[in-house]
């Protein structure tokens, strides 16, 4: 016979309190021995209708409008002035709405532990065995489920300030909440109206959409790949048997991201301006007439920022890249120096492989950081140089045409619609690669 | 290079070597420059962020002294507090998710267990930017968003999710070797003694990493804190009010305190990461074996 934990079980084959723990949370918990676990559940019962009661019901069913209530203005003859009647407010609707939608997603979720729990607790009881008192569950608590009481706690924080925020910012996506037509008050569900004008090459949206794409995309790849092939050869050279002062020349270069990063981006965009540090310099050693216009020319500007993050990340890679490198079996060397390969050739052949295999996982991870790269690109040209009439600058990454959008000019569905690519872009490089890595697949095979 | 007879270096090589260390030399002035430019710029007499000279003309300890005292335009003492008390809260809370997830994820084997390592991985793809705005807005609804509460609330947005970042931690969990905690465990060890009495001594590079990185975090974000903050300026971390001396109403005035207080600040975070960094090659290639 099928006894299998489960709800079709628990519904069918349950007893009683079981199966009236569908309505009354808790009570097949009470009956069968485990009193205070089954109170407590009940308590959460009470507590969800009490919300759903109080605010839930309304907050659902202002979900599909959104409110429609317009801020109103009223002329008062009397005191002669105008009084403001308070208007429904569609942002905090929305954002009420989801929070409704979690917390009846965590009832279940508790609906569908409890059934599973009581009908186990049922079958332990017809089989003799002995059912946890309270002070046994604390027990366990601190032994075989020590995961539980470790992880409830960080597992809340992501669930409230990480799942949440996303799901809201993701729904934001599909509304009117934006600047433009004044929906900022009161706005409107939309469809799939934004995705259209985001992906419309002939628009004017679109076309910086797929510029800032193309560009976003340059961008992380030579971030990532020039910062990894350099930084791993800075490390050999340092690692280089021969070298004199290892310690030392590590240090110059530790030294160099031991500065916070938005210090130094900062110091390098005033040092790079028409007036900066650089062209005084170049000017006081003759080698220019006319200051080099590093942040208003925008293929200048692109490969300066390129150029820097060079600065930024290499010392990075040469730190992580330092201890994997060394994990290389020197045999692998000793037979290419045998075969008679030169440097060239056993780095493409024995050292570039071996790290591309071990570093799959950072590769792709540094490659997700540099596309959501904020900092470099923020404060360094700021996305500018920016053409008129556009929203994003000449080098603006997707984030930080998103942090514009929203922050400068109010468009949140627009930059809800921005972010959503960003992750779905992400999400196919990584899927792709990721899976493929055998980091991966043989996770548990290192332990 | 590769067919020389080992023993005895032919010119040659010695010329290689002189040649690399050359490079070195050349590369390691290039990534200090900015750094010795700061330093230069945080003594200098003149004002103003653009002169005619690459070297300053005149030397003066008045841009740190003004720093620490001139509190009506942009109070850094005050910055400075507000920014420690963040820190050290955040360092509290977010070591102890690190460690609790790592641990978890690394030693015991659940259900969730790889559904959470997933959904990490999926989190970690979207723009942080995008949880921020929304995060304000939720902040807003509980009333963190304005006053000393925006302290609160910077805690939160720093620690919160925290558990998204045990990678590291967990790499390093994974090189100690299980049969330790077996062995505690047939000694009638339960799981929470394992954790306490036996790994979390074991890892203390991991734990002063995660402490040193949490810590450090309050002090480098501006962005965050710039759209928490807005213009509360009594609330503003040292990074917003660095950034905001480079703006355009205050650059001319305060660019070599920018600089002084870049020096300030600089000064014990680098000694922090150079202390740090051993722990971190050391997470990092655990990081990559696991």
């Amino acid at each position: 016979m099928d006894e299998t934990i489960s709800i079709g079980n628990a519904l069918k084959k349950g007893d009683l309190w079981t199966r009236l723990s569908a309505i009354v949370m808790g009570i097949g918990l009470v009956m069968h021995r485990q009193i205070i676990k089954g109170i407590m559940v009940l308590l959460c019962e009470i507590a969800f209708f009490f919300y759903m009661i109080n605010t839930g019901f309304h907050n659902l069913s202002m979900m599909p409008s959104l409110g429609t209530e317009a801020q109103g203005k009223v002329w008062n003859e009397a005191k002669q002035i105008y009084e403001y009647t308070v208007g429904d407010n569609s942002q905090q609707i929305l954002l009420a709405g989801v929070i409704t939608l979690f917390v009846i997603a965590a009832i279940l979720v508790l609906w569908v532990l409890q059934m599973r729990h009581s009908y186990k607790l049922q079958k332990m009881i017809e089989r003799g065995e002995h059912v946890r008192s309270l002070r046994e569950d604390i027990a366990a608590l601190f032994d075989g489920n020590l995961h539980i009481t470790l992880m409830t706690l960080p597992c809340l924080g992501i669930l409230i300030f990480n799942i949440v925020p996303l799901v809201y910012m993701i729904s934001m996506a599909f509304t009117t909440y934006s600047k433009e037509d004044e929906h900022l008050m009161l706005f409107d569900w939309d469809g799939l109206h934004q995705f259209g004008r985001v992906l419309n090459m002939n628009g004017n949206i679109g076309r910086q959409f797929w510029h800032v794409l193309a560009w976003t995309v340059v961008w992380a790849f030579f971030a990532t790949f020039l910062n990894y092939i350099l930084g791993m050869i800075l490390a050999m050279i340092i690692n280089r048997k021969d070298t004199k002062a290892k310690g030392f020349w590590r240090f110059c270069f530790v030294l160099s991201i031991a500065v916070p990063q938005f210090v130094t981006l900062m110091i390098m965009n005033i040092m790079l301006q028409p007036s900066g540090a650089v062209n005084v310099l170049l000017k006081n050693l003759g080698l220019i007439t006319t200051p080099i216009p590093f942040w208003t020319n925008a293929m200048l500007a692109r490969v300066t920022i390129i150029l820097i993050n060079l600065w930024v990340g290499i010392p990075y890679t040469m730190l992580q890249v330092t201890g994997i490198l060394q994990n290389i079996p020197v045999e692998l060397y000793e037979a290419a120096k045998v075969d008679g390969a030169g440097p060239v050739k056993t780095f493409f052949s024995i050292t570039l492989p071996y790290m591309l295999f071990v570093t799959t996982p950072y590769l792709i991870a540094s490659f997700v950081g540099n596309i959501n790269n904020f900092n470099v690109i923020y404060l360094l040209s700021g996305g500018g140089p920016t053409y008129v009439g556009d929203t994003a600058g000449q080098t603006d990454l997707l984030v930080t045409w998103l942090y514009k959008l929203t922050i400068d000019q109010q468009y949140y569905n627009l930059g809800a619609v921005i972010g959503i690519m960003t992750f779905v872009i992400l999400t196919i490089v990584t899927l792709i690669t990721y899976r493929n890595s055998s980091s991966y697949k043989n996770e548990e095979a290192f332990m | 290079m590769n067919n020389e007879k080992h023993n005895k270096p032919s010119l040659r090589k010695r010329i290689v070597n002189f040649l690399v260390h050359v490079l070195l030399a050349v590369l390691a002035f290039i990534w200090l420059l900015p750094i010795f430019w700061i330093v230069l710029t945080s003594f200098r007499a003149e004002p103003g962020a653009y002169t005619n000279t690459f070297l300053p003309q005149g030397y003066t300890l008045n841009n740190y002294i003004k720093l620490f005292t001139d509190r009506n335009v942009l109070n850094f003492p005050r910055m400075f507090m507000n920014t420690l008390i963040i820190a050290i809260v955040c360092c509290i809370i977010s070591t102890f998710f690190v460690l609790s997830v790592a641990y978890s994820l690394s030693r015991m084997r659940f259900k969730f267990r790889k559904p959470y390592m997933n959904l990490a991985m999926i989190l970690g793809l979207f723009p942080g930017f995008m949880t921020m705005i929304a995060q304000y807005f939720i902040l807003k609804a509980m009333g963190l968003t304005e006053g000393s509460a925006i302290r609160i609330g910077l805690i939160i947005v720093y620690s919160a999710c925290a558990g998204l970042g045990f990678q590291i931690a967990k790499g390093y969990l994974d090189t100690i070797p299980r049969s330790i905690d077996e062995a505690a465990v047939i000694d009638g060890a339960t799981n929470w003694q394992v954790f306490t009495k036996i790994t979390m001594p074991l890892a203390k590079p991991i734990i002063i990493y995660t402490v040193m990185t949490s810590f450090i975090a309050p002090w480098v974000d501006f962005i965050f804190a710039k759209v928490l903050c807005r213009a509360n300026s009594d609330q503003f971390t040292v990074a917003i009010g660095l950034w905001n001396m480079l703006q355009k109403e205050y650059i001319y005035q305060w660019y070599t305190c920018f600089a002084a207080g870049a020096v300030v600040i600089s000064i014990p975070i680098a000694i922090l990461f150079i202390f740090m960094q051993r722990f971190y090659v050391e997470g990092m290639s655990g990081a990559v074996k696991g």
